[in-house]
């Protein structure tokens, strides 16, 4: 296959990765915690639209609006639940609940559909298309156009809503947000809304291009999505992007040209050279304790 | 005052005396229970796995109670000891025959191993902070994970031979023999491992656990922990003390892991036993154990590996691993959620009050 | 020669000069004051002194010894020792082991010395908890020697940090606005802890303060900053009676 080939396929896997890591910035960037469920919410996404579209027969439109609806209200649900209460806790607790909540949805998973690996069938049936050499399958347009059009969507909510400027405000000072009248429990219970209905979309592409499904799924994908919001700078929109894009890229050539089986510990390798020359990630502010 | 000063050493040698006497007691419990024969064959074989638990434990507890940095890799190092110490004892499998005195060396070696590269990574990766420095050790512990499964390593009359490609890189004459075989990884170990090494080990972590909490040098790690620009101001050189505690905390992951592989037929490097997700077992082990509490982290390792087998013995077997969540994130929403604090508070001051004021007793 | 020389010592953030021209020089045993209004880059000279902040011009010299642009831990070892404006404590420690740390590079035994117990370790150990009792007391904390650091009150947290910044052996003590917070009671207790330790330790003090009750009381020289420049400099009645601070203080 051609460089450019690979480009596109890295891109691809970049842009599921940039959706996933889009919920995992945000939910950081405003309730400064790690949500380490946030990769199981993709499964629960992709198991919902597995069970609309091979169990129940719907088309797949139905099947991802479905899955957007349930994960949106299943992300309020569990902040609503483990988290919100844990405000103003350490760190380390909220994360260890995090955890709690991760093992919590698996286990669901498997006892409700079982341990086995499900084929999923794709949301998109058409493609591919030949391009000159290139061979460009109907989820790779999909993924990377569905990207662009979430990063435009959420960029311009962010900047022109009165809902995504308190999001901005309770992210630079939440006690400031309050003084100012924002309602910081609804901010966060939306953006938990938000990542959580991006996380099915990313489900529903993620499971389309590697069409498999267990309750493990989305372990390693919201793994990888965390390292590409930490790369590109967490808490920054951009750079969940650009971390996102550029993890799937080097993940793609890293098993093109070196080795199929490093290549997660090439993303690994890169992320750790990228963070200890620029510790705040490629497009993070750089915060400096004052004395 | 003299007596005051007294008062105050005892304090804390009485406090890890009380942790030692601990893990000597469960050892003779144990110890009764399997003279007079009343205990399942499950329970036997979680015996070593509890002490390499409680030893990953002990060791992160270091790293995160002490020193104050989170760290998600801790089964990185584990898995390096595991490697060094199950490879030494293949390959002197024929030379030394004794049990303990195999293992010993190849807890020495492990240790040696992992420390060694707690130090390199800790090097670089230390001046991060928080959740940077956290998901850095997460990938590192996941590079090593990786790498491991990659690489083969074989023996024949000429030596070593090394490839991490596949077994027939190897270039071995027909003799040779190998020893670790990429995704297969160790098999034949010799089986090593026993409940009593296993205390032991575990003994002698506490020991230079907190020894070293309780000196000199315990104080200047946590000092950094507490407050880095107020160390500095005082001398304290924080790239020394934070590699010390990493280091140590890496080095005492190794030997768990030597343990662990001495007490398996086949060494395998998976997602379940060196990825991430045993990192953050271990961490859960700590964090419910509490944070800093050396003698919590055993305790916490101990009830949360029996509590899913207690579970499968209630036949629960499906939803165990449901129950188990469920039961975190209810402890640790009671342990440390705002709300839940203040209603513990208020009711501890209602019974309080309610008791009767004991006079003239302190 | 003064201990502490300070020669056209200058930085800039950016495009912000925070020091301009800095000369001071602190004869030992003096107690000198560093005044002027929020924002003048009194806390920013200090941490230029300690390595904090590395300057863009200007030399430092401590008894003699160049520390200019050496890190925190050489300019405490070589002799500066200092409190914060915002306490610093290592609060989840004890107040002793507060003042241990302090006592940490003067008193050596090896890590495994410490973990095998051998008898130097025992013999530092007690000899630490002698000197650091001993500090204790000047400043009426032994009593709470075993107490949480985070548990003591306001102003025994200052005396706290001041004991601990004295167990370095320090030559130069730098006091970053120790009456903060205090009321005037307080305020006259510490001066009185002031003096003491002046005298207690022969020690050469540089202190920043807004009180100035407390400056005028206990200060020997004064500098005056404004917008990172010296406005006035010399003994401390002269200083305060510089129309030039009186209008910078004041306001025209």
């Amino acid at each position: 296959m051609s460089f450019l080939q690979y480009l596109i396929n890295g891109i691809s896997l970049g842009s599921i990765y940039a959706i996933i890591a889009l919920g995992y910035t945000m939910v950081y960037g405003i309730a400064k915690m790690l949500n380490f469920a946030h990769g199981d919410v993709i499964m629960v996404g992709a198991y919902v639209i597995f069970t609309t579209i091979s169990t129940m027969g719907y088309p797949p439109i139905v099947g991802v609006i479905v899955a957007v609806a349930l994960c949106t209200v299943l992300g309020i649900t569990i902040e609503r639940i483990a988290y919100k209460p844990l405000r103003g806790a350490s760190s380390l607790a909220v994360l260890i609940t995090a955890i709690g909540v991760s093992y919590f949805l698996q286990n669901m998973a498997l006892i409700v559909f079982g341990a086995d690996t499900k084929s999923f069938n794709s949301i998109v049936k058409f493609g591919p298309f030949h391009l000159g050499g290139l061979v460009i399958s109907g989820e790779t347009l999909v993924t990377i156009v569905s990207c662009i059009i979430i990063m435009i969507i959420l960029t311009t909510f962010i900047n022109k809503t009165k809902a995504g400027q308190a999001m901005l405000a309770v992210s630079e000072d939440k006690g400031a947000a309050v003084l100012m009248g924002i309602n910081v429990n609804q901010t966060i219970a939306l953006t938990f809304a938000i990542g959580s209905g991006l996380a099915a979309i990313a489900g529903s592409l993620l499971c389309s291009a590697y069409p498999t499904l267990s309750p493990y799924t989305g372990s390693m994908p919201g793994i990888k999505a965390f390292t590409a919001a930490v790369f590109g700078g967490i808490g920054s929109i951009p750079g969940a992007f650009v971390g996102g894009i550029l993890l799937g890229v080097i993940e793609i050539f890293g098993k093109a040209y070196i080795s199929s089986q490093l290549s997660d510990a090439i993303v690994f390798a890169v992320l750790i050279i990228v963070l200890i020359v620029k510790p705040s990630g490629i497009l993070g502010k750089n915060r400096q304790e004052k004395v | 005052m003299k007596l005051r000063n007294k008062f105050k050493f005892d304090k804390r040698a009485r406090q890890s005396l009380i942790t030692y006497a601990m893990v000597i007691i469960a050892f003779v419990v144990v110890q009764i229970l399997l003279a007079t024969g009343s205990m399942t064959s499950l329970m036997k074989g979680l015996l070593v796995p509890l002490c390499v638990y409680a030893i990953l434990a002990v060791s992160l507890n270091l790293t995160v109670g002490i020193l104050g940095e989170l760290s998600l890799g801790h089964a990185g190092f584990m898995c390096i000891g595991a490697f060094t110490g199950a490879f030494f004892s293949k390959c002197v499998q024929d030379v030394i025959t004794i049990g303990w005195l195999r293992i010993s060396i190849a807890i020495i070696l492990g240790s040696a191993m992992a420390g060694l590269f707690g130090f390199l990574i800790g090097m670089p990766v230390l001046r991060l902070k928080g959740d940077y420095l956290a998901i850095v050790t997460l990938g590192f512990g996941e590079i090593i994970k990786t790498v491991v499964n990659v690489v083969y390593i074989g023996r024949d009359e000429n030596g070593f031979h090394f490839s991490i490609k596949s077994n027939m890189d190897l270039n071995m004459t027909e003799n040779g023999k190998t020893i670790v075989k990429g995704a297969q990884g160790i098999t034949g170990t010799p089986k090593d491992a026993t409940f009593t090494i296993g205390i032991i080990l575990l003994l002698v972590t506490l020991f230079i656990v907190l020894n070293l909490i309780n000196s000199r040098d315990g104080r200047a790690i946590m000092a950094i922990r507490d407050n880095r620009i107020a160390a500095e101001s005082v001398g304290i050189n924080i790239t020394k003390y934070k590699l010390m505690a990493f280091s140590i905390s890496a080095a005492l992951a190794g030997s768990a892991g030597v343990l662990y592989a001495h007490n398996l037929n086949t060494l395998t490097a998976s997602t379940n036993n060196f990825g991430y997700n045993m990192s953050i077992n271990i961490l859960v082990f700590v964090v419910l154990g509490g944070i800093g509490n050396i003698r919590g982290s055993i305790i916490g390792a101990v009830i949360l590996t029996l509590l899913p087998e207690l579970l499968r013995s209630f036949n629960l077997d499906n939803l165990r691993m449901l129950i188990y969540a469920i039961i975190l994130i209810v402890v640790m929403l009671f342990n440390s959620a705002p709300s839940f604090i203040q209603f513990r508070e208020k009711v501890t001051a209602v019974v309080k009050s309610k008791l009767p004021k004991k006079g003239g007793v302190n | 020669m003064a201990l502490l020389e300070v020669k056209s010592l200058g930085i800039s953030f950016g495009g912000l000069r925070a020091v301009d021209n800095l000369n001071v020089s602190i004869e030992q045993g003096k107690l000198y004051g560093l005044i002027g209004p929020n924002g003048a880059g009194k806390t920013t000279i200090f941490n230029l002194l300690t390595g904090v902040y590395k300057p863009s011009d200007g030399f430092i010299t401590l008894d003699g010894v160049d520390i200019t642009g050496k890190s925190t831990i050489e300019i405490n070892k070589a002799g500066i020792a200092r409190t914060f404006q915002n306490i610093r404590l290592f609060k989840g420690m004890s107040v002793i082991d507060n003042v241990k740390i302090g006592l940490h590079n003067g008193n050596g035994y090896s890590t495994i010395e410490g973990i095998l117990r051998l008898p130097r370790y025992h013999k530092v150990e007690k000899e630490m908890q002698e000197k650091a009792l001993e500090l204790l007391k000047v400043f009426d904390l032994d009593s709470e020697a075993e107490t949480l650091a985070s548990n003591l009150p306001y102003g025994k947290q200052r005396k706290l940090e001041i004991a601990r910044a004295l167990a370095t052996n320090p030559k130069l003590l730098l006091l970053d606005e120790p009456a903060a917070g205090m009321n005037p009671q307080e305020t006259l207790a510490l001066m009185e802890t002031i003096q003491f330790v002046r005298k207690h330790f022969n020690m050469t003090i540089l202190l920043i303060e807004h009180d100035m009750k407390l400056v005028s009381g206990i200060c020997e020289e004064l500098t005056v900053l404004n917008f990172g420049q010296v406005l006035a400099q010399g003994e401390t009645s002269e200083v305060l009676n510089n129309p030039d601070v009186i209008k910078a203080y004041l306001g025209e």
